[in-house]
């Protein structure tokens, strides 16, 4: 098992787990898994990010990373 | 009032300015889009710091639901073009900016028309497919788009110049993007829409001084609930 800090934001705050700060995943979990299994539909996910940089779906998650999962924002 | 003097107008700008700085801001043409929410932060902001010519443009006219945030906003101009209060506005704010008031929504057919002429380009908008027109505008016009963007108490900026991939790295491809973001799930509330409004500001001061630290290819986000503020690296 890994640890990461897991950060949802706005709509996306519901499914924050217990823990989020130091949130135990198996290793050779990609984010599109992690997403999966936190029950968050897909296609609400705008912006993946891991340590601050643009990442996708596909990304394999490390011990201590720091992952934050953005919805669509466009209003003015 | 237009003959207060330069040095007893912008006397509190300096020496975050210097006085050809100054001199070059008011030299400077911005047009802003979008005046609800943040295109309203961001005007007041821009005549008061004495950025010289602003074209503002939006089709819309105030209802109730905008007093909760939008700064233009008042009682008894319900009903009245957003466009024509900025103008006003602006020019008790400040009589020697230069004002061009456009009542009109933003489409391809008018886009590059009204932005072409500018130094740099606000985003204000409040539909994503707009800005996407934006975009190529301001790249046909090789100008930058000071982007914002909100939803409750949450909001992002990002700078984009002529040629960056821009909205695709924050709103996707055009096969999998939807036209309005989370902000009609959560509103808007107005502490957040000027936060954004100011930001947005900061980085056209920034442009138009050539400054560095300008958020291009570069999100930031803030979350005010909790305050996070993360700037990410989109490339």
């Amino acid at each position: 098992m890994i640890k990461i800090n897991l950060k949802l934001f706005v709509t996306l705050a519901r499914y924050l787990p217990e823990n989020s700060e130091s949130f135990e995943i198996p290793e050779n979990t990609t984010v599109d898994k992690l997403i999966s299994q936190l029950g968050i539909e897909k296609g609400s996910v705008q912006l993946i990010f891991v340590n601050g940089k643009k990442q996708n779906g596909e990304y394999l998650l490390k011990n201590s990373d720091r992952l934050g999962l953005f919805p669509p924002v466009g209003g003015g | 009032m237009g003959n207060l003097k330069f040095k007893d107008r912008y006397d509190r700008n300096f020496n975050t300015f210097s006085s050809k700085e100054q001199k070059k801001l008011g030299l400077s043409k911005v047009a802003v889009l979008g005046l609800g929410g943040l295109g309203g932060g961001v005007c007041e902001m821009l005549a008061r710091a004495g950025v010289g010519q602003l074209t503002l443009i939006d089709g819309d006219s105030f209802e109730a639901s905008n007093l909760n945030r939008q700064i233009l906003s008042e009682e008894k101009l319900i009903g009245f073009p957003k466009a024509q209060a900025a103008e006003q506005r602006i020019n008790a704010i400040n009589s020697e900016v230069n004002v061009q008031c456009v009542v009109q929504y933003l489409d391809e057919s008018n886009m590059y028309e009204h932005i072409r002429k500018n130094d740099l380009v606000i985003d204000c908008l409040d539909t994503v497919d707009t800005r996407f027109i934006l975009q190529d505008a301001a790249d046909k016009a090789s100008i930058p788009v000071v982007s914002g963007a909100i939803a409750g108490m949450t909001g992002q900026v990002t700078t984009i110049f002529p040629g960056d991939p821009g909205y695709r790295l924050i709103y996707g491809e055009e096969t999998d993007r939807k036209s309005r973001g989370i902000e009609t799930i959560t509103g808007n509330i107005g502490c957040c829409a000027l936060f954004v409004a100011a930001l947005q500001v900061s980085e056209v001061l920034k442009y138009l001084l050539n400054r560095k630290y300008l958020l291009r290819n570069k999100l930031l986000i803030a979350e005010l609930w909790t305050n996070t503020f993360e700037i990410v690296n989109l490339v």
